[in-house]
């Protein structure tokens, strides 16, 4: 029993018959190294301990958490939670606790990478820098390494573990900035130099930048790039919560999207990371979002499960993990192409190349038409090859409009994790060019 | 709580530390969400812990550790300084600390009533309520409300002799209503769309008096989904204070951070168009924009006894006359750029790092009123409560979306308006600001959420403002 899995029996020892209760725990070391000017200037490391309770008294529900694991704080939580609830009114939705699962043969877990010092995060970080070739760097490598376990009152039991690492950096030279990224389940997938060079080549070639007009352009898009849009499509689009509420585009078998899209949330599928259930025990299953173009899956956890009349799908989210407090995908996956990057980018006559998106806001979350701007490496393509760097360029588009029938003239063969805005270690996806984009001004007027 | 941070710091300065300093930290959060006369969300959250800032050279090593034993908080000293020290293989060069008083103190956020003596069902009553006014309303499909209170002790201490305690009271709360159409969802809210959140009990919530404005929050909401779009033109913009707030939360506050000046939020949060060289002969705006940074003002959400380096909350000279004089700053930050420290330090819990974060960065208010202002504006618009932001990296394009607009003729609000926008670039927006309503319209609105730094942390952070208006703006920018 490891002590995640002994923190759960406590509490349902404490709750004993007073309540039906669910237990989550989390347990681990998340660690990161931040670097600025081209040195280390903060470090920290956070023993995690975090104890979830969800609590129902005869329908009446009440939840909370706490970061102490002492008896004595874990018995206050549960007195305090038994308190509040028994004078609630019966909640008529609660679709109850789910009984026994198996324990998922996925896990993403690499021993050494658990035990990594914060020698290994600096390590990685002097690669970057040095990758620059004396641009100035700044970024931050952590290492996360969490045993989880969830049990409830149905004898539900389920545990996992998982170690995360990314490296997320630019390199500027007083006038420009580029982007590098990578991340994987262990330091030693992490390739610093890779990264650290293909910023240091965007911030090069992004000296000199010139206000280009607005308007609607061709677009290839890199994997950072698309993992923002898939971030969105996923949070306001396929999320149970607000298919459920009607808030959403999503109606199943509706062809939104061009026969080429393909967009999966799969924790098994090789290119995820993360745990392999969520946070009510259920084990994450494979659902496929958009299935060559189609509507074909929704995200659930058991509460918009129940309103849908689905199972959940192990969509629940943990703690603080998810952006908001709903269904979201973890582990999305876009279906790669066959093109290398120069291929896409030689399919464009004229267009804009984007590193990366940066604030991005949603405007109307049913049709997700969303405002923000590009960051770190913009490039003008003209004849089928990147010319001149052009300044950070504010759009207003709609996400499902851009990747919608015939709008999609090419995907990568390029996936890779990639670095959305919301979280930089939850989308796989290739390059994709598109028709087009609706830049609307330059960042700098 | 004093000792078991003792131990932390002891054991950084013991491992190697030339400076150490710890927070034990006691959150309490309660958060009540209705959603259509349903409890949604009745969560009790508490956080209990020690976090250790250890300086080795030119790097900072921070440990946190919820394990308040002897060993434990010994190890979590330990631990920061060898963190501290492991950033010698990329190290800069090493940084000194400005003075700050060394004191021996409490600290008490002024309220009335303690959000957590306030009867849970009290609370619940209130929202489900307002949300059944909400959805008594033909066209609402969601009506939601929800209220939170946060009760926080913190005991400071450091190797140079600090011992400060703190107990700070906050509480707040909004409501929404959603009108979902074909191809569309429209929202209104009150107080405002993040919520209104405060210094003091839950007398800061009773004031808003949630129930009256139930009715024709709903009302408005409904309207916005026959109402026409907002034209696309450049024209005079009326701003209802709390978007006037956000706008210098984003295009000021963030600015003005000197860290991200300096280039250690570069990667991630961003820099600044602003450049130390410049600091007290820039123009910022108009010569109507005066800005303060001050944690001093009772009942703001930015307001603290003292900062999480131990330095006294103070007044801060931001924007005089629309020439920016001061930034936002900490022991470190302020003694590189050569600056008197500010005092704007402070750390999420006892797990994340203490960095530079807005206090009550507000704009000192003018004369007059609304009313005045629009009756003084021949054409225009006028845009309240936001409903999206969107701001470059170096905190000068800016796009904001609002929830409602109106149309301004001859002196007087005209038709309604939906999805109202506008777009501008930082110094030009500021220096058309032509009118600014006075004393009586200016509220110290608060947001929650202000996300900085990797691991993320969220601050509380106050923004005073009254209405005002800007000449010449492009408003309208559609999809």
């Amino acid at each position: 029993m490891n002590r995640s899995q002994d923190l759960v029996r406590q509490v349902l020892e404490i709750v004993g018959s007073r309540a039906e209760v669910g237990v989550y725990v989390r347990t681990g070391t998340s660690a990161l190294t931040r670097f600025a000017n081209s040195f280390i200037h903060q470090n920290v490391s956070d023993d995690v301990a975090y104890v979830h309770v969800t609590l129902a008294t005869n329908g009446k529900l009440a939840s909370g958490s706490t970061t102490s694991t002492t008896a004595t704080n874990l018995r206050e939580l549960v007195d305090r939670l038994i308190a509040v609830a028994n004078v609630q009114t019966v909640d008529e939705t609660f679709p109850g606790f789910g009984g026994p699962v198996a324990t998922p043969a996925i896990e993403h877990w690499d021993a050494e990478t658990s035990e990594a010092d914060p020698g290994a995060r600096a390590q990685k970080v002097k690669e970057f820098v040095d990758a620059g070739g004396g641009l100035l760097g700044a970024g931050m490598c952590s290492v996360d390494s969490y045993v989880d376990a969830y049990g409830n009152t149905a004898e539900r039991e389920i545990t996992g573990r998982m170690t995360r690492v990314i490296l997320d950096g630019i390199h500027q030279t007083g006038e420009s900035a580029g982007s590098g990224h990578s991340s994987g389940i262990s330091v030693d997938a992490i390739d610093a130099i890779g990264a650290g060079q293909l910023a240091g080549h965007r911030a090069r070639r992004g000296v000199s930048a010139f206000d280009t007009k607005p308007g609607r352009y061709e677009v290839v898009l890199s994997p950072d790039a698309m993992a923002t849009i898939a971030q969105f499509l996923s949070g306001y689009g396929f999320s149970g919560k607000n298919v459920t509420e009607g808030m959403s585009f999503v109606e199943l078998g509706e062809d939104r999207f061009d026969p080429s899209v393909s967009l999966t949330d799969d924790v098994a599928s090789g290119r995820a990371l993360g745990m392999p259930f969520d946070g009510e025990g259920t084990p994450r299953a494979r659902v496929p979002l958009i299935d060559t173009g189609t509507n074909a899956g929704i995200l659930h956890d058991r509460t918009t499960g129940k309103k849908a009349g689905a199972p959940s799908t192990g969509h629940a989210p943990v703690s603080d993990e998810s952006w908001e407090n709903k269904p979201d995908g973890r582990n999305l996956v876009f279906e790669a192409g066959n093109l290398a990057e120069e291929q896409l980018i030689g399919q464009v006559e004229r267009g804009i190349y984007v590193s990366t998106f940066n604030y991005c806001r949603v405007l109307d979350p049913k049709t997700i038409v969303v405002t923000g701007l590009t960051r770190n490496g913009t490039f003008m393509i003209e004849n089928g090859v990147l010319t001149d760097p052009v300044t950070n360029l504010r759009f207003t588009q709609s996400f499902i409009d851009a990747l919608g029938p015939d709008q999609v003239l090419g995907i990568g063969a390029d996936a890779r994790f990639a670095a959305g805005e919301e979280d930089p270690a939850t989308v796989n996806s290739p390059s994709f060019h598109l028709a087009s984009w609706n830049f609307t001004g330059g960042a700098e007027g | 709580m004093f000792d078991r941070a003792e131990r932390g710091v002891q054991a950084a300065i013991d491992a190697g530390a030339t400076y150490a300093d710890a927070r034990a930290v006691l959150d309490r959060t309660e958060t009540i969400e209705v959603q259509n006369q349903h409890l949604d969300t009745l969560d009790v959250d508490e956080s209990i812990g020690v976090g250790v800032r250890a300086l080795v050279g030119s790097s900072w090593g921070f440990a946190a550790t919820s394990d308040l034993s002897d060993s434990g908080l010994a190890e979590c000293g330990r631990k920061a300084a060898q963190i501290a020290a492991a950033s010698a293989l990329v190290s800069g060069p090493p940084l000194v600390l400005g003075d700050v008083p060394v004191v021996d103190t409490f600290w008490e956020t002024p309220h009335i009533e303690n959000p957590f003596d306030v009867s849970t069902t009290e609370k619940i009553d209130m929202l489900v309520d307002v949300t059944r006014t909400m959805q008594s309303v033909e066209g609402v499909g969601i009506a939601y409300a929800t209220v939170e209170g946060w009760d926080t002790n913190k005991w400071f201490v450091s190797s140079h002799g600090h011992r400060i305690h703190q107990h700070l009271v906050e509480a707040g709360g909004y409501y929404s209503a959603a009108a979902i159409g074909e191809r569309e969802t429209q929202i209104r809210s009150y107080p405002q769309s993040f919520g209104q959140y405060e210094s003091g009990g839950y007398e800061t919530i009773r004031k808003w008096d949630y129930p009256a404005h139930a009715q024709r929050i709903a009302e408005e909401a409904v309207a916005l989904l026959s109402a026409p779009e907002m034209e696309e033109r450049e024209t005079s913009l009326v701003l209802e204070s709390s978007q006037l707030a956000l706008q210098i939360h984003e295009s000021v506050g963030h600015a003005i951070e000197l860290d991200r000046i300096l280039g250690w939020e570069a990667a991630f949060a961003g820099t600044s168009h602003l450049q130390l060289e410049r600091l007290g002969s820039h123009r910022y705006g108009s010569e109507l924009m005066n800005v303060t940074a001050d944690a001093t003002i009772q009942g703001a959400l930015g307001t603290f006894g003292f900062d999480d380096e131990g330095s006294p909350a103070s007044c801060v000279d931001i924007v005089k006359d629309g020439i920016w004089v001061g930034t936002l700053s900490g022991r470190d930050s302020a003694a590189v750029a050569g600056l008197p420290s500010g005092g704007m330090v402070r750390g999420d819990g006892y797990s994340k790092i203490p960095m530079v974060r807005m206090t009550n960065v507000g704009l000192l208010p003018g004369e007059g009123s609304l009313d005045d202002i629009i009756a003084d504006t021949e054409d225009g618009v006028y845009m309240s409560t936001n409903r999206s932001w969107s701001i470059d990296d170096r905190r000068l394009n800016f796009q904001f979306g609002c929830e409602i607009g109106y149309e301004i003729k001859n002196g007087e609000l005209g038709r309604m308006v939906k999805n109202p926008t506008y777009t501008g670039i930082t110094p030009q927006f500021w220096g058309s600001l032509d009118r600014l309503a006075g004393e009586e319209e200016w509220t110290h609105w608060g947001i929650p959420n202000c996300g900085k730094g990797q691991p993320v942390q969220t601050a509380h952070t106050g923004h005073s403002a009254s209405p005002g208006r800007f000449a010449n703006v492009r408003v309208g920018v559609k999809g």
